[in-house]
């Protein structure tokens, strides 16, 4: 925990803190991993920072992005233990919850890894819900590549999976939104390395660090993408982590099981090849092929604004429903029902009282 | 009520558990307060508690330690000095007996480290499929100490008798097979010794056990129930390393963390004089002055390791289910 530590020492953090209150130019940093935006929360960063210098969220929170199609294709399988990752319990879907669905007796359980539902698979019929990012995608390959090497053919993954990339280039080339820098997702730069990025600056001028979840990681960043505005480039600040060729071993695990395909994302609509599905050799264990599961793309509420928080349009506290409506107790958006979803860290670091950064401290 | 059916979220101990016993229950009992524990008279204090922890066995104790633990610190968190127990057991058809004395046996020895007696009992079974194993209900009987009268104001201290989180971690560790090592412990004690020894010691105003929800949600109870508020600083609150590897790896805060052995007290005065009394307890090893009360009412600020401040909220729910 030492190393930790001196990524949270006081002193550096007010110093660089003073030198980023200096900033009188504009610039707007969108952080795309849901686990930066925790840490922003935690660490009260946005508080102390002037408000030249603005943090906006990005689709990186793999739970808000899945669409409420998912949660409904899920829950219409009662014949399988179902198998998830925590935070999909209660995002809504058109008729309820997941966590709705197993107070009423449908068996779903909450894994931590998709190799545990991969065991629960040796005693029943087994659907995983597989949605996450390069971080989590070489892992759930892996599952699927175990699980048929043994033969287990109670097991099925229900597939969600996101590329960051493409989203990435989705988003820029839409003008809806205008991002000057970007910080870049450690974990899952991790497995990518900075080569799928180096697009940013070649063709939208945005620059982009790779970046720790460490208070001293994310300021010093953003130092850098402020010095860097004029010569955008791609970066690795995240070194003791992040090689710059990120993880071969990952990505070849990957590229056995799974192949690029379009994805549906909550938010963005459909993006080309932005999706990971299974390839030909692994239908099998495709549960949308063997359940007949087709994922429509639901309605949803329209006054939900999760989809322009997903795409940094507007803040949480923008939209008419947060905090009056939608609650973690009664999230109307996956942004709140997530640990990681924008709407869940503005209600729980940012919705306060606390004086803005140069009042106070 | 405005759910229609019970989630495990309603037994978190959470807005959501306090919720429903508002609306299901104290509606219609009118208590004295959502407490688990009560006064009888002018100075019998009686509680009660329902263990369901899962698994059963854990390190650092079992459901037995627990149900005496949990009972004898809820007495001694009022303010009382626990003397008797009575133990109900739910056990499935199936269960085995030498798990069930291996229990049993836990319970013993939890009541004499405790200095209480268990003075009786009752005993359900179930058809197999119907309940997990074993459920252990405890209610205690317990004396007022002489003057102990809760009251809190602006400037007093807020002392933890050691680090938080252990025993949430120890049993998902153990529960969900997450293969940290070394196992985590948990810090099941029974700690109305240590709190004899603080009354003894200090001007206490109040106590609480930092059970379901952790140190922030207790604080926020106590926040609202005495219209005070907190100012805390992260640097002073003891957490194990291996807590908080785990806590970020699971993505949840330690501050949330049940424990089963530790107590939160303000203090008036002298505090450094009780934490260096506690520190020779040992169960007290790791005991901090972790903040101080401040005027604003329900507000509970958290001062990081950073410097910088942010709010700890009550949560709606635990994260982590039948970890008590």
């Amino acid at each position: 925990m030492e190393t930790t530590k001196n990524f949270r020492d006081p002193n550096l953090v007010k110093k660089i803190v003073g030198k980023l209150r200096e900033n009188k130019r504009p610039i707007r940093i969108m952080e795309v991993c849901g686990t930066h935006t925790m840490a922003i929360g935690k660490w009260g960063l946005r508080k102390m920072l002037p408000e030249s210098i603005e943090l906006i969220s990005g689709p990186g929170c793999p739970v808000c992005v899945t669409p409420a199609s998912f949660i409904d294709a899920l829950m219409a399988i009662e014949s399988a233990i179902v198998c998830v990752f925590g935070d999909l319990m209660r995002i809504p879907g058109s008729s309820g919850t997941l966590e709705d669905a197993r107070s009423r007796g449908h068996d779903v359980r909450i894994v931590y890894s998709p190799m545990q539902a991969l065991e629960i698979a040796k005693e029943r019929e087994t659907i995983f819900a597989a949605i996450g990012f390069e971080t989590t995608i070489p892992g759930i390959a892996h599952t699927i590549e175990t699980a048929r090497k043994q033969g287990i053919d109670n097991f099925s993954v229900l597939t969600s999976l996101k590329a960051i990339p493409p989203a990435l280039n989705a988003l820029l080339t839409s003008d809806e939104v205008q991002i000057d820098s970007l910080i870049l997702p450690g974990h899952v730069c991790a497995v990518l390395g900075m080569e799928p990025f180096r697009f940013l600056p070649e063709r939208f001028a945005v620059g982009g660090v790779i970046t720790g979840f460490e208070p001293l990681d994310i300021l010093n960043s953003i130092q850098h993408l402020i010095e860097k505005r004029d010569a955008p480039e791609i970066a690795n600040s995240y070194a003791r982590v992040v090689s710059d060729n990120g993880n071969p071993h990952a990505r070849k695990m990957i590229d056995r099981v799974l192949e690029p395909g379009d994805a549906l994302w909550r938010g963005l609509g459909v993006i080309q090849d932005s999706g990971y599905v299974l390839r030909k050799e692994y239908q099998s264990f495709d549960a949308a092929t063997r359940y007949d599961i087709v994922m429509a793309n639901t309605k949803e509420n329209p006054a939900c604004r999760c989809g322009d928080v997903l795409k940094g349009i507007v803040k949480p506290d923008q939209c008419g429903l947060f905090a009056k409506t939608c609650t973690p107790a009664n999230p109307i958006g996956p942004c709140m029902v997530s640990s990681e979803g924008s709407c869940a860290a503005y209600h729980r670091y940012e919705r306060s009282y606390l004086p803005q950064a140069g009042e106070g401290s | 009520m405005k759910d229609d059916i019970i989630k495990l979220g309603h037994g978190s101990g959470g807005n959501m558990t306090r919720r429903l016993i508002r609306e299901v229950m104290n509606s219609r009992f009118d208590m004295p307060s959502m407490s688990d524990s009560a006064l009888i008279g002018e100075r019998m204090v009686s509680t009660i508690d329902a263990h369901v922890v899962k698994p059963i066995f854990f390190p650092g104790g079992d459901i037995g330690r627990l149900s005496v633990t949990g009972t004898v610190n809820d007495l001694a968190v009022s303010g009382a000095i626990p003397l008797s127990i009575f133990i109900a057991y739910i056990i499935e058809e199936g269960f085995p007996i030498k798990n069930l004395e291996r229990v049993t046996e836990s319970v013993h020895q939890a009541a004499r480290e405790a200095g209480v007696k268990i003075l009786g009992g009752d005993t359900k079974v179930v058809e197999h499929g119907k309940a997990d194993g074993l459920y252990l209900i405890t209610s205690g009987i317990g004396m007022l100490h002489d003057g102990y009268d809760p009251s809190i104001r602006a400037g007093d201290h807020v002392v933890v008798s050691g680090t938080l989180g252990d025993h949430a971690i120890a049993v998902i560790n153990a529960r969900e097979n997450l293969g940290l090592y070394p196992a985590p412990e948990s810090d099941c004690a029974p700690i109305n010794h240590l709190i004899d020894i603080m009354l003894q010691t200090a001007d206490i105003r109040f106590m609480r056990d930092p059970t379901r929800g952790g140190l922030a949600t207790v604080l926020n109870e106590i926040a609202e129930e005495f219209s005070a508020g907190f100012h805390l600083y992260e640097n002073d609150i003891p957490l194990k390393d291996s807590v908080c590897a785990a806590s970020e790896l699971l993505g949840i805060d330690p501050l949330y963390l049940a424990n089963e052995g530790k107590v939160v007290a303000i203090v008036r005065g002298d505090a450094e004089a009780l934490v260096s009394r506690m520190r020779k307890h040992p169960l007290g090893t790791d005991a901090s002055i972790i903040g101080t009360v401040t005027n604003e009412s329900g507000r509970v600020y958290l001062e990081t390791e950073i410097g910088s401040l942010r709010q700890l909220p009550m949560l709606e729910s635990d994260p982590l289910p039948r970890i008590c």
